[in-house]
């Protein structure tokens, strides 16, 4: 038992957990007021993305332009359930059919569609965030990766799939709202989402969450489902020629890969409030493996840090310089990719790692002599 | 805490007192026009600007930054607003809405600001609005807009739909005996609500027919079916409500189809394209069509005049002022009207004083906030010429009535 938890969680990846944790759910609380504690919990929502695309690109060489997809769907299937809460009829007694959300009014329907009926349920939802992103996720996985297609022709495809989603939503806008999105959300089953002390258990539940997902990622990554990734995505064919089905590991990991965007989406619309097509396609897609690269793609960890190094630039840069921002951001991501090619991570398994081990080898080492020294004294 | 309540009571005594000794008019303590902790002081008062400065949207928001950039000056220039200089706080929604929402929340909560003049596509005032409502704050909204809207935390500086277009479409069926309508616009809520609104009163008011209705993917660009569809079906007006790059590729696809705008035949109206539209697409691509909206930079009335001049000193002399920025100028002067008459920057009470200020300088003309916290306004109706300006060709009588909730056009 101890022997199966220690290969798949070594002492340095355990401790290196443990300091993420602690930086989230203690450091971060304790040094920030609700405001920025929420922006954090809204960056560590895209982490999820960011961590699925270490295991997909990162260790299964599958590099997906259109992780927003799954990330929107989550999104959208957890604002459909709190849009239907707070359009209740006495909510929505000035439109023309009370009881349906406000946009599907503007848009003359005069009946909630069919799809939208399931999302009065919670438990429905709570399955169908998951599921949903998941189903559409193996359906396109196993039409490409059976095909053998991979490489830049998947990475242009999802990318397809990302645009024409966008496009989807934005167009049936009486059934999805539109460019707008599904805005002022308020409650969950009852509960107040707005409220201070809401933001503050939605924080810790996404940070809980995302720690749950990180040990998930980990363990695969030790598996031999791992081992078997990081051999596909050096040499695939000898993979296969061993007798493995290569597809059957990649539309998994895929799959998985979704799963965690969509719960990335869903504890996105829960803490910011509104779900809009501006997440699900091209440009916001691209962001997320930007997070990734940024934080280095080979480390699961260096996923979520990049996640919230960018972020927060993005957010401290936009406040100083309203004008300039963009810039500078664009500066950073150039400067990382080009002199830390396995960015954050790489920097610091490179440059900061070796420098701490020495300092606690000579920790250590400095020990033995004094307690000797003691010894002698005594004797 | 305690000796510092303590202080505040002190300092709020010796202040009575010493009103009362003297019985000098003194400016008010900061405590006494701010009672819910907003970012005043004896001598500022800090107000945020959030518009998109990046982005898409930027070319369309940046006029909005100047303009109100223009009033506060303009306002601090004039002493202020109850003895206080208004500074502000600038943040960049970067066309992407959720930053608007975080922004917004930035800056009434983090930043204490006592109005936030921004917020430009529905789509962003949507996200922003709960966040509004939730932290109590004040949003002078300048676009117009799609109506269906009416929050007690927004003061809506721009037209309402029904503002704008019903006194087009009447002017178009009374002056040029329109009878065939065409209806095309972008696809989203303020296209799509614009012509339910036009095409009841096409329908039902002015009794004629819509030949006609369609709508394009916002950044669309070949519009060469719909101009084959155009010309088959000869309508007597195209009523038009495409937006931002969309609007060049469209005009310059007309005029290569070989439609002379001039000729009126048919004849164009839009409610979108604005002088700053007009700049991307060419003054001579255009030429000939109508537009009908508020305001027009060639306005000729004392106020717009010197609106136009100050303008121009601050940011050049050649640049356009569109009928949103106009609109976005009026938002710090409107809130400093309100806070005047109520004598405090408390946004409740800014509220309560809200309806019925007026401003009689506004460029526009005279405009007055309504109790449903639109803008009465008057609208009229502009030619394009071939120099990029319109020249005003109509005036409705009247101010108009906003109605953002209009009964039998929904």
């Amino acid at each position: 038992m101890s022997y199966g938890l220690r290969s798949f969680l070594p002492k340095n990846d355990m401790i290196n957990i443990l300091l993420l944790a602690v930086l989230i759910m203690v450091i971060f609380p304790l040094s920030m007021d609700i405001f920025r504690l929420n922006l954090v919990g809204k960056y560590l929502s895209y982490a999820f993305v960011a961590l699925g695309l270490a295991l997909c690109w990162g260790y299964g060489g599958i590099l997906s332009l259109g992780q927003g997809v799954f990330f929107g769907l989550g999104g959208y299937c957890m604002a459909m359930f709190l849009k239907l809460e707070a359009s209740s009829p006495e909510n929505t007694a000035i439109q023309s059919t009370p009881g349906i959300p406000d946009f599907m009014d503007w848009n003359q329907l005069t009946a909630l569609p069919w799809f939208w009926e399931p999302f009065h349920s919670l438990g429905f939802t709570m399955i169908a965030i998951i599921a949903v992103p998941v189903i559409f996720a193996f359906i396109v996985s196993v039409a490409m990766f059976k095909r053998r297609v991979g490489g830049v022709y998947f990475a242009i495809i999802t990318q397809a799939i990302a645009a024409i989603l966008t496009i989807l939503i934005i167009g049936q806008q009486g059934y999805t709202g539109g460019v707008n999105g599904i805005t002022d959300l308020r409650t969950l089953n009852g509960w107040d989402i707005r409220t201070d002390e809401a933001k503050y258990v939605l924080y810790f539940l996404c940070c809980t969450l995302l720690i749950g997902s990180v040990l998930l990622a980990q363990f695969v990554r030790k598996s031999k489902l791992g081992r078997l990734l990081v051999a596909m995505r050096d040499k695939e064919d000898r993979v296969r020629f061993s007798g493995y089905d290569v597809s059957n590991f990649k539309i998994f990991i895929f799959c998985l890969a979704a799963a965690l965007s969509a719960l990335g989406g869903a504890m996105f619309t829960l803490q910011v409030g509104f779900m809009s097509p501006s997440f699900v396609g091209i440009v916001p897609s691209i962001e997320m493996v930007i997070f990734c690269a940024v934080g280095g793609r080979l480390s699961l960890l260096g996923a979520v840090y990049g996640t919230l190094l960018v972020n927060w630039t993005k957010t401290v840069f936009s406040e100083s310089f309203p004008e300039l921002w963009l810039f500078g951001l664009g500066a950073l991501f150039i400067g990382v990719v080009l002199a830390f090619p396995n960015g954050l991570a790489g920097v610091y398994s490179t440059y900061i790692e070796p420098r701490l081990s020495k300092w606690f080898k000579d920790l250590r080492s400095m020990r033995p002599p004094m307690a000797s020294s003691t010894a002698d004294t005594r004797s | 805490m305690l000796s510092k309540t303590l202080s505040s009571k002190l300092k709020k005594t010796a202040l009575a007192l010493s009103a009362g000794l003297f019985l000098t008019p003194t400016i008010s303590h900061a405590d006494a026009v701010n009672t819910t902790g907003l970012a005043v002081t004896d001598d500022t008062v800090t107000v945020g600007i959030l518009h998109s400065v990046t982005g898409t949207m930027a070319i369309s928001e940046t006029g909005s930054v100047q303009a109100e950039k223009l009033a506060i000056e303009q306002i601090n220039a004039m002493g202020g607003v109850l003895g206080r200089k208004i500074e502000y706080i600038q943040e960049d929604g970067a066309s992407d809405w959720p930053t608007f929402a975080e922004k917004s929340k930035k800056l009434l909560v983090n930043d204490k600001v006592a109005a936030v003049f921004g917020c430009w596509t529905s789509a962003s005032r949507k996200a922003a609005l709960p966040v509004f409502e939730q932290y109590n704050g004040m949003l002078y909204y300048p676009t117009f807009y799609e109506g269906l809207e009416q929050s007690p935390n927004v003061i809506y500086t721009g037209q309402e739909a029904t503002q704008q277009i019903l006194e087009g479409l009447d002017w178009a069926a009374q002056t040029k005996g329109a009878k065939k309508y065409y209806l095309l616009g972008s696809d989203y809520i303020w296209p799509r609500t614009s012509n339910k609104i036009a095409r009841k009163h096409i329908e039902n008011v002015l009794k004629q027919k819509v030949v006609g209705e369609e709508y394009y993917p916002l950044g669309h660009t070949q519009f060469n079916s719909v101009i084959n569809k155009i010309k088959l079906k000869k309508p007597d007006v195209v009523f038009i409500s495409v937006v931002g790059g969309s609007n060049v590729a469209f005009y310059k696809q007309l005029k290569a189809a070989g439609i002379d705008m001039t000729k009126e035949k048919p004849l164009f109206l839009t409610i979108s394209v604005t002088e700053d539209e007009i700049l991307g697409i060419g003054g001579e691509n255009i030429e000939g069509i109508y537009a009908s909206m508020k305001y027009f930079q060639s306005l000729p009335n004392e106020n717009n005049k010197k609106f136009v001049e100050a303008f121009k000193a601050k940011w050049g002399k050649d640049i356009v002022i569109g009928d949103v920025t106009q609109a976005a100028y009026l938002g710090p002067w409107l809130w400093k009207a309100a806070v005047e008459k109520a004598g405090s920057f408390d946004v409740d009470k800014v509220r309560e004083a809200s309806p019925g200020i007026e401003l009689t300088t506004a460029p526009e003309g005279y405009v007055k906030i309504h109790k449903n916290h639109h803008l009465w306004s008057k609208t009229r109706i502009g030619l394009a010429q071939p120099d990029g300006q319109y020249k005003v060709v109509y005036e409705s009588d009247e101010l108009i009535e906003p109605d953002p909730f209009p009964e039998g056009y929904q």
